[in-house]
């Protein structure tokens, strides 16, 4: 049996759990050491940390937060927020971080995409691609939370972080941020099948075969937030998981 | 006093975190001095071969956990690179390895795969190929977090404790006596790998 890693990402703002819709509209979530504990118990495959505001306040990544966080977590935990040199990627690795998501930086020097992936591995360097369409209907990779347009095409830039080093691609739908309208099948397929490294899909996410799809369509993992920590219609705030047994059935079957 | 081998490499923290969930505690040796009382050894490794493998000769540590494994049998968990350290060589790099366990590491066969990717991330199910007090009570279907391009090849087929399934058979985890080694991360799978570090705690 093929299994799929289904990660949910946690948004840290103002030290606490949020979640967005377009990456705006923050609605607080709860405590995010709570929120750990409660993925750690429903055995999460993964877990990918962001604190949205490091980059934005030009602030260096909390170290003995992060490690506080962290210690709770007996599953792969990726973190990103405010990376920008290789040794403050030693003291997060250090802290009991499997992997860095680079996003500003990664844009900005991608040189550090391949300090890290050499003296740690390309394992442990995920490249988050925030993407949306330019008033144009162009595509483009955005940085800074969605604001700030770096001029790049996802595609060409996922090629670009492929070679730098990257381990894994994190493709991230701006328009579908918190939308529960699915994935963008188009964009994963192009990204997926145009490198080697894995394709995790995020952004639209509503149910199990939302999670399928995305596999189908070249996606090596996937990744949700609304998904799992709202319940619907109103967004009423719910930690969940799908069990083994509806990953099983509803997920890996047939892939 | 389960030691866990500080050379530079490795998430130490992680290990350390869920040997106090499994109710042990431990210590990060750089010392000789913290070595020659280990009770219990781990040796953790990541990232390139030879990185590791260069690091332990330059720590000064690798005669006294020498000493210790072959010598007084102190059970060792080599983890990850830690577990293909244990072998003759790795494909992945130029530097010998410890040698304890005949065979050698090697890359998985990209044309074997189909449309997997390199390197194997993720969480798998492991099958048991030898029965041992490591590997007690993991309960049904155990699985375990991956990461790695390359994986162990024992020569004595008996030395194969755990395999496991990417495109093709693979060998999870190896047994020699009183050495272990993991291709997985216990450290990172749950309640499967706490029960990994208790038992290697018991033992």
């Amino acid at each position: 049996m093929k299994r799929i890693r289904v990660i949910p990402v946690l948004l840290i703002h103002n030290r606490g759990l949020v979640k967005s819709v377009k990456f705006k509209d923050y609605k607080y979530v709860g405590d995010p050491i709570n929120a750990v504990r409660i993925f750690n118990e429903k055995e999460v495959d993964e877990l990918a940390i962001l604190d949205i505001d490091a980059s934005a306040e030009n602030r260096v990544p909390d170290i003995e937060r992060i490690e506080e966080i962290v210690s709770e977590a007996f599953m792969p935990i990726a973190y990103g927020g405010g990376i920008t040199t290789t040794d403050q990627a030693k003291k997060i690795l250090s802290a009991g971080v499997e992997k860095l998501i680079l996003n500003r930086s990664a844009v900005k020097n991608p040189v550090l995409v391949s300090e890290i992936a050499k003296q740690f591995g390309s394992q442990s360097v995920v490249v988050s691609i925030d993407y949306k369409r330019n008033l144009f209907g162009r595509q483009g990779v955005y940085i800074e939370n969605g604001k700030t347009n770096s001029g790049l095409d996802p595609l060409a830039f996922a090629k670009l972080m492929e070679e730098a080093g990257a381990g894994e691609i994190m493709l991230n739908s701006i328009e579908r941020d918190g939308s529960f309208s699915g994935y963008d099948l188009e964009m994963i397929e192009k990204i997926s099948h145009s490198i080697n490294i894995p394709t995790i899909a995020v952004g639209g996410a509503a149910s199990l075969s939302d999670f399928k799809e995305a596999v189908q369509h070249g996606a090596s993992a996937v990744s949700a937030g609304s998904m799992f920590v709202f319940q619907r219609p109103h967004r009423a705030v719910l930690i969940s998981y799908p069990s083994q047994q509806e990953l099983e059935t509803q997920v890996y079957e047939g892939l | 006093m389960i030691t866990i081998v500080n050379y530079g490499v490795g998430n130490l923290a992680s290990i350390k975190n869920m040997l106090k969930k499994a109710g042990f505690e431990s210590e990060l040796a750089t010392e000789t001095g913290a070595i020659e009382k280990a009770s219990k050894i781990i040796l953790p490794g990541i990232g390139a071969f030879d990185h590791c493998m260069s690091e332990f000769n330059k720590s000064g540590l690798r005669e006294t956990v020498t000493k210790k494994v072959l010598e007084d049998k102190t059970p060792l968990l080599g983890i990850c690179v830690g577990l293909q350290m244990l072998m003759e060589n790795s494909e992945e790099g130029v530097e010998p390895g410890l040698g304890w366990i005949a065979g050698k590491t090697i890359k998985f066969k990209k044309d074997k795969l189909g449309d997997l990717k390199i390197p194997h991330m993720g969480w798998t199910n492991v099958h048991i190929a030898k029965d041992t007090a490591l590997i007690r009570n993991l309960g049904e279907q155990p699985r375990f977090y991956f990461v790695h391009s390359y994986y162990v090849q024992p020569d004595d087929p008996s030395d194969q404790m755990l395999t496991a399934h990417y495109g093709y058979e693979f060998t999870a985890a190896v047994n020699r006596e009183n050495i272990f080694g993991a291709q997985f991360h216990p450290e990172k799978s749950h309640k499967y790998g706490m029960k990994i570090l208790e038992n290697f705690g018991r033992l």
